[in-house]
């Protein structure tokens, strides 16, 4: 199982009593908090030029609206997986999440056709999406968790297999398709916050308020959840409750975002990580909001590097699957070792 | 009173409890015993609700424990278990205030953190409080980890070896803690033992078990004998009487 070690946060010093220790995380939490504003607000005013002003500002805006729901979601749904799974290398994208919408997206257009992009209204599609993905999501996770919740390894070897199970499927299904539908498929499961469409973002952002506000009554029992599922029982838990509920707002959560941008696999791993390592504290309440503001700061500032200074020569997918890829490697060698 | 009736285990063909019954007798200190395999960590955990039973049922007092809300239960059975490792990272203070989550549901009151000064003292932690679970060593990490336990002011505790990896020094100051726990503070304590010395030394009751029933069940002067425990073991043990505890030797 899961080393101690791994969790350890060596930017704390080893022997500050409670009251330092809990001024540092506010500070730290204040300043990600700025971090995230600032972002934002570069975003958002920064490299105008001489476009048309109006129609600048309301595209950012969409984008901006599209980029913190995405990153605070993502954040948040990290660390509650992160628990629930009593491991910080499993995440819902390392367990296949993505690969699983690319794979409905796949049958989607297999089945119905390009048409299914024009004759079916957006929100149409995407409250589909998200019922599917949700329902299916949930079913897959229960099943993975009841199976084999003590051996880490399998976990991560069930993602994988998954992964790649959704991904070959997605494979041998596309090249089924006409090289129209194919467009039209490769246009939908390519992660993109440039075009958004203004009321699939409400209601995405809508969604992910009503899933995060369910969320947080479960924060303190998620604190004794992460103690392992013996000492949450025993101190009174409804642990299979808990979790259960859990994973329900999780899947909702990843699905959502999904659904309004694409897969973008790696940004939960990194920002639920960095939430830990920077906030010493087993507090769920400060995590997540830590982990959502660091992946508001993510997403917006790596677009903002992506579009403003790299002027669109590579894309943010590729750059989170490049860090976020090298890091992922880095964390489980880290844990193979100890 | 802890009251097991016609408790039934089978992974398969195997059967590890064998519609056992046993009563713990209150405010004292009973020690499970037995071979390895011999269904104690089992009977434990069907206990502590950890694990369900193929049948028959166990009482907490009036509480049946299949019954009864988990939180309900948590007031009055306080657990430790053997494999204490966690992801989180937690100080000590932090840990044992964990034991109060039963009662407060994570809200702590003044009351909270006096009864969890008060297990930390009467572990003698109070230096640690502040020091993190990697940071300890295995006799203090098992002492912050039974602080908790007590911290949750639970009248009843079950402990699954509390005694594994600790050195002499540190597993008879362990025992004598537990010992405490019973003779200070009124609590039935029930652990799962593998060193029958301590527990003839230290406990008031000892259950022997030998595949999935109770083949013993008495004060130490009672089970430890060379009849009994050759019984309970399959291989010849030799007592010796030495200030009135009855010691096995079986190093040869």
């Amino acid at each position: 199982m899961t080393a101690p070690s791994i969790m350890a946060a060596p930017v704390s010093p080893a022997e500050a009593p409670a009251e330092p220790r809990r001024q540092t995380v506010r500070r730290r939490l204040a300043l990600l908090a700025l971090a995230a504003v600032v972002l934002v607000l570069a975003y958002q005013f920064a490299f105008v030029g001489d476009a048309d002003a109006g129609y600048v500002m309301g595209l950012r805006l969409r984008q901006l609206g599209a980029l913190v729901v995405v990153g605070a979601a993502t954040g948040f749904a990290t660390v509650l997986f992160q628990t629930i799974a009593n491991s910080r290398i499993l995440t819902p994208g390392v367990m296949g999440f993505d690969a699983l919408f690319v794979f409905v997206q796949t049958i989607f257009v297999a089945v119905f056709g390009s048409a299914i992009v024009v004759d079916v209204d957006v929100r149409t599609r995407f409250l589909i999406d998200l019922v599917v993905m949700s329902a299916f999501g949930t079913v897959l996770f229960r099943w993975i968790f009841r199976r084999s919740s003590r051996d880490l390894f399998v976990l991560v070897l069930i993602g994988i297999v998954l992964g790649s199970l959704f991904t070959s499927l997605s494979l041998l299904s596309s090249r089924l398709l006409s090289p129209d539908d194919f467009l039209t498929l490769q246009d939908l499961t390519f992660a993109s916050f440039n075009t958004v469409d203004r009321h699939l973002l409400v209601l995405t952002a809508v969604i992910t308020v009503a899933a995060i506000s369910a969320g947080i009554p479960l924060l303190r029992r998620l604190d004794v959840v992460a103690l392992g599922r013996d000492s949450a029982v025993t101190l009174g838990v409804d642990y299979h409750r808990v979790v259960t509920a859990t994973l329900l707002v999780v899947t909702v959560l990843v699905a959502v975002s999904t659904a309004l941008v694409g897969p973008l696999t790696f940004v939960g791993l990194i920002v639920a990580n960095l939430a830990r390592r920077v906030l010493p504290t087993y507090r769920h309440s400060v995590l997540v909001t830590g982990a959502a503001l660091w992946g508001i700061a993510f997403t917006v500032g790596g677009q903002f590097l992506v579009a403003r200074v790299l002027d669109f020569s590579t894309t943010l997918t590729v750059c989170v699957n490049l860090v976020g890829g090298v890091y992922y490697v880095w964390l489980l060698l880290r844990e193979a070792t100890s | 009173m802890i009251r097991v009736e016609q408790i039934a285990k089978r992974y398969g063909d195997v059967t590890v409890l064998d519609d056992l019954d046993l009563a713990i007798p209150n405010g004292r200190l009973t020690a499970i015993i037995g071979a390895n395999g011999a269904g104690k960590s089992t009977l434990l955990s069907i206990m502590s609700r950890l694990l369900p039973a193929d049948s028959g049922r166990v009482f907490v007092d009036d509480l049946d424990l299949s019954r009864t809300r988990s939180a309900l239960v948590a007031t009055r059975l306080a657990v430790l278990r053997q494999d204490t490792t966690m992801t989180a990272r937690l100080t000590v203070r932090e840990l044992v205030s964990f034991g109060r989550f039963p009662h407060s549901r994570g809200h702590l009151t003044p009351d909270d953190h006096r009864i969890v000064s008060d297990a930390l003292g009467f572990f003698e932690l109070e230096e640690l409080e502040h020091r993190y679970l990697d940071q300890l060593s295995g006799g203090q990490r098992q002492r912050a980890f039974v602080a908790m336990v007590l911290a949750q002011d639970a009248p009843y505790v079950l402990l699954d070896e509390p005694l594994n990896n600790l050195d002499m020094r540190h597993a008879a100051r362990m025992m004598r803690h537990l010992r405490a726990l019973v003779d200070e503070r009124g609590k039935t304590v029930v652990l799962v033992i593998h060193d029958i010395n301590f527990a003839a030394a230290h406990a008031d009751h000892i259950v022997a078990l030998k595949q999935g029933v109770v083949v013993a069940a008495g004060p130490p002067a009672h089970v430890m004998t060379e009849t009994r425990l050759q019984d309970i073991y399959d291989f010849p043990i030799a007592v010796h009487t030495i200030d009135g505890v009855p010691y096995a030797i079986y190093y040869r």
